[in-house]
């Protein structure tokens, strides 16, 4: 089927007239119909076993939208016009972007009725490039979990390899779209790993650049100084191409880089001969305190976790890499911790906003006190997680313990900071081009095993973290199947807007692996 | 008995006047614009929304901190003040925290003489000086709160004054040479009764000549220069009352209730919020080059103190003089352009402009800047008269005229024939025909009452319309009258 082929395929296919965008829509829709079941909702009723088999990835489908807009390409080819570099890509939306007319919910029963005015800047830039926008996909509430299951719309989306596992979060819906042929391609969010935990989970590319390389303008904040807007797709081209599409400075975000984008596609063939590619012993085990003294536990990454990475290495070093080992990243293990405070502190102040009285959820009990309509609506609007965060974030940044909580973690990232610009570094002899590591530390784990335990749940971003406490950019691919029939993921993090270095390291892997994009969904 | 004295801090919140608010491109001012008009996604926090800083108000806080005389910091910072309210749609306000635009600085305020004793100048010192964004207006409409988000995003400089006043007198000049120092750079409409300057007073009070620093009330809600010597008076007399009375001062929040003119108290300091603060994420640091700061250095005029101590210094000026003609800085502008144009005696130009360039400002409700009468007309106006080509009254009316019509003063002599006749033929054909006509009149001044004199030159002046050079209509008459 089309919706089977990459996104630049199609692309190329409708250049030259051999499809219509048009087609590869109703392609979409037809694969949509056939593996997604109900879309989520606020009132799911019992989850049947019909609902355990599908993939659940929607909350939002904009069908007729996306008609128009494939028309609107058809029209401009016909006219001989450039239709745009992802013409005819049928794309799917982390309901956490803001689209013009479209609900933008968060998975958040807060803003279940919250229509947005305008469109977040990849949106935009996406759409003029001629993408085919299919939905808004679902995702952990405001993004914070990493499973997708947090989600306030119900059934929540399942990964599309085994309907029984979780696609992983937040992007999880994004994941599941794309591995399930649904749309191929997925702009997604990733404030801890949650493009490269869910991407790694669903066997997909999912990328974080560089913070700043992306605008944030229409993203609903969840760690404003940690939130990345950045790819999903099926292959390495396809998320460069996408990423050449939303990147680049923003006059409405005053943080995002005024700096030239590089072109991405250029040297993707270029291979990796003569790079230094790094492997760290601190990305080989996850540590964590132990809950009932406190003391670290160190705990190796299961075999198969760590043979895809040396497996991998060995490819590169086929190709000509040089591979050098123990490189020190002594502060990854302080990552998690300080994720908790910096986000909290974050994402508190960032729901503010959400009070029940211009917009969104408020309480339908009549309230006769400001307080009491503002604690009711935000009471009943917010599930679990915001709440946990919002409790989180209060406490750690009162006057009496943000110097040492909140101004200490800000120290820790600069430490996090220091571990990246000393492995980079081109005055150090033993610097590195980049740093390839395991993306997370299991595979898919199955569904309500670990939504409740949050604990374990962010320490399953440990691998993925450090990167956004640095602002540096990585990305994850597939890197084959583990035992249990799931997909393995492997990341490689760089410096400062490498991105086009990660995206052709990335592409040499691919292309001396698989040289096939992942098969996407199976039915059962 | 103990006397004591005030101990009065002045926290101000100075709205802007840029075109746009600090964080979007909504307009700033919103004066007479129904509710809810000037306002987009961003000044209205709608989700996903980010701010952008408008550098127009870094200029403008930058050119306020140099005339204060404040240490301009290279690097500043926003920060999140967090706290919730309907009329504060993001959650948080965006203000300067513990990294300000600057720090420090003064401004000197000279207190006039009074039954109390002489005059005197009060160096007031300012702590800090932070740029924010404002909330918006909430209004109470029976059952309904009534919420305007128009003043939402709109540009404030806050300026904390050190505790260094000591009468509510001293506060009022204060704000009024703040005022005059705002208008007078640029940066601010400051008018109080639009809320372009707002302000809130920290008092306490300890025995005179002590070092203490004594708990502290906060009066909110002032908006007018009288009301801020009046809510302080009252509370210093409260303070002393309690003092007095054996009682201790409470460091509560006090509302000044303009109508009743007495203050209310709104709640103890005790309940404070803690508003956690932390850096605004979605925002970069200022950062500000010695270029920037060098060029607000050089765009500051000269200080409104200072001009009016040199126009004391360079034209003689007595202080009154000085003191009005330096009130605002386009009427100083006007007035040493035309004492410069007019060459000497300075003194007869501020006499010009204080009766009448003043009044015709009042008049017309004109800023001197607004003039189309010229520095260089008047000038010229005063040497006409000087001259004697036109007499007093004629030039005071040439002044009109030139506003009117824009053209130049001689032009409108010529045009409208208003030179003064010293034409001798002229006048005494006019004064024969005077003294024909008034028999009688001739006859007293004859049999001795000469202080008719200037009955006769009124009437040959009424009838040249005022043109016939009056000394030589005099001399005429007089030989006629012998």
């Amino acid at each position: 089927m089309l919706c089977d082929l990459p996104a630049h395929e199609l692309t190329r296919l409708l250049k030259a007239r051999q499809v219509s965008a048009l087609e590869i829509l109703e392609d979409s829709l037809k694969r949509i119909d056939q593996v997604d079941g109900r879309p989520g909702t606020l009132t799911p009723g019992e989850i049947t076993a019909e609902d355990q088999c599908k993939v659940h990835a929607f909350i939002t489908l904009t069908a007729e939208r996306a008609r128009a807009q494939a028309q609107a390409v058809d029209d401009k080819i016909a006219a001989g016009e450039d239709p745009g570099a992802l013409a005819g890509a049928p794309v799917t939306i982390k309901d956490i972007f803001t689209v013009a007319g479209v609900p933008s919910t968060a998975a958040s029963r807060i803003l279940a009725n919250f229509i947005a005015p305008y469109s977040a800047t990849p949106v935009v830039r996406m759409e003029q490039a001629g993408a085919l926008v299919l939905g808004k996909v679902n995702l952990d509430e405001f993004t914070y979990g990493s499973s997708t299951e947090s989600s306030a719309f119900q059934p929540s989306t399942r990964n599309p390899w085994n309907t029984e596992r979780v696609p992983g979060g937040s992007s999880g819906g994004s994941a599941a779209a794309v591995a399930a042929g649904e749309g191929a391609l997925s702009l997604g969010t990733d404030t801890a790993g949650s493009i490269r935990q869910p991407a790694a989970f669903c066997g997909v590319v999912g990328m974080k650049p560089t913070y700043g390389r992306v605008s944030r303008y229409g993203l609903i904040a969840f760690g404003s100084s940690l939130d990345c807007p950045g790819p999903l797709a099926r292959n390495v081209r396809d998320a460069a191409q996408m990423l050449q599409v939303i990147a680049g400075r923003d006059r409405r975000d005053s943080t995002s880089a005024n700096r030239p984008v590089e072109d991405y596609l250029a040297g993707l063939e270029g291979g990796v001969k003569g790079l230094r590619i790094g492997l760290s012993p601190d990305y080989f085990r996850i540590t964590f305190p132990d809950p009932a003294n406190g003391e670290y536990i160190q705990q190796p990454l299961p075999q198969e976790i760590e043979a895809a990475v040396l497996r991998a290495a060995q490819v590169y070093a086929s190709l000509g890499a040089e591979i050098v080992e123990d490189v020190p990243m002594p502060n990854t293990r302080y990552g998690i911790p300080a994720y908790f405070v910096i986000s909290r502190v974050e994402a508190a102040s960032n729901l503010h906003r959400y009070d029940g009285v211009k917009y969104g959820y408020r309480t339908p009990k009549p309230q006769t006190d400001l307080r009491q309509l503002y604690r009711a609506s935000r009471a009943e609007g917010f599930g679990r997680q915001p709440k946990l965060r919002i409790l989180m974030g209060m406490y750690v940044s009162a006057a009496q313990y943000s110097a040492q909580y909140y101004q200490r973690a800000l120290r820790v990232r600069t430490l996090i900071r220091s571990d990246f610009e000393q492995a980079f570094d081109s005055a150090n002899p033993r610097r590195i081009d980049l740093l390839l590591t395991p993306t997370t530390p299991t595979t898919a784990f199955p569904m309500g095993a670990v939504y409740g335990d949050s604990v374990l749940m962010q320490y399953a971003d440990q691998l993925t973290v450090p990167a956004n406490h640095a602002g540096t950019p990585g990305l994850s691919i597939p890197a084959g199947l583990a035992a249990d029939g799931l997909p393995l993921g492997i990341q490689l993090l760089g410096a400062d807007f490498s991105e086009a270095l990660l995206l052709r390291a990335a592409r040499a892997y691919e292309a001396a692996t698989a040289s096939q994009p992942s098969e996407g969904y199976k039915k059962k | 008995m103990t006397k004591y004295e005030a101990v009065i801090g002045l926290e101000t919140h100075i709205q802007l006047n840029t075109t746009s608010k600090i964080f979007c491109v909504c307009k700033a001012d919103s004066w007479n614009d129904p509710p809810n008009t000037n306002i987009c996604p961003v000044c209205t926090g709608l989700p996903g929304v980010l701010p952008v800083l408008n550098q127009r108000v870094v200029e403008k806080a930058l050119l306020l901190a140099v005339a204060m005389h404040a240490e301009i910091q290279p690097e500043s910072y926003f920060d999140r003040k967090n706290y919730f309210y309907p009329d504060l749609p993001k959650g948080y306000q965006i203000t300067q925290y513990d990294r300000p635009i600057a720090l420090g600085g003064w401004l000197d305020v000279p207190v006039p003489a009074s039954p109390a004793g002489g005059a005197y100048i009060r160096r007031v010192g300012i702590a800090k000086l932070h740029m924010e964004e404002d909330a918006g207006k909430t209004r109470n409409a029976g059952h309904l709160r009534q919420i305007d988000f128009n003043r939402c995003g709109v540009p404030l400089i806050e300026m904390v004054t050190n505790p260094d006043l000591r009468t509510a007198a001293e506060a009022a000049q204060y704000l009024t040479r703040l005022r005059q120092l705002l208008r007078w750079i640029g940066v601010s409409e400051a008018d109080m009764e639009k809320g372009h300057l707002r302000c809130d007073a920290n008092v306490s009070i300890r025995p005179a000549g002590s070092q203490v620093l004594n708990p502290k009330t906060e009066i909110k809600n002032v908006n007018a220069i009288d009301a801020v010597r009046e809510a302080i008076e009252k509370e210093f007399e409260r303070q002393v009352r309690e003092v007095e009375a054996g009682h201790r001062i409470e460091a509560w929040t006090l509302d000044w209730d303009e109508e009743a003119q007495v203050l209310r108290k709104m709640r103890s300091k005790e309940t404070e919020a803690d508003y956690r603060y932390f850096r605004e994420p979605d925002l970069l640091p200022v950062c500000l080059t010695q270029a920037q700061i060098d060029a607000a250095a050089q765009e500051m005029p000269e200080r409104p103190l200072d001009r009016r101590a040199r126009f004391m210094e360079t034209y003689q000026l007595p202080e009154y003089d000085a003191e009005i003609l330096t009130a605002e800085r386009q009427l100083s502008d006007f007035f040493e352009a035309a004492a410069t144009a007019y060459g000497d005696e300075p003194k007869k130009v501020s006499n010009w402009m204080m009766n009448e360039v003043l009044r015709m400002l009042n008049e017309q409700g004109l800023t001197a800047g607004e003039l189309r009468l010229q520095p260089a007309h008047l000038a010229e106006i005063i040497q006409l008269v000087d001259d004697g080509a036109v007499n007093a009254a004629t030039g005071k009316a040439l002044l009109a005229k030139v506003q009117q019509s824009g053209r130049s003063p001689a032009q409108v002599v010529a045009d409208e024939g208003l030179a003064r006749v010293s034409d001798d033929s002229a006048i005494r054909a006019v004064v024969e025909a005077v003294l024909s006509e008034s028999p009688k009149e001739v006859e007293s001044y004859r049999a001795g009452k000469v202080t008719l004199i200037g009955w006769f030159v009124g009437q040959v002046m009424r009838r040249m319309g005022g043109k016939a050079d009056p000394a030589l209509a005099r001399s005429i008459l007089e030989e006629l009258l012998r």
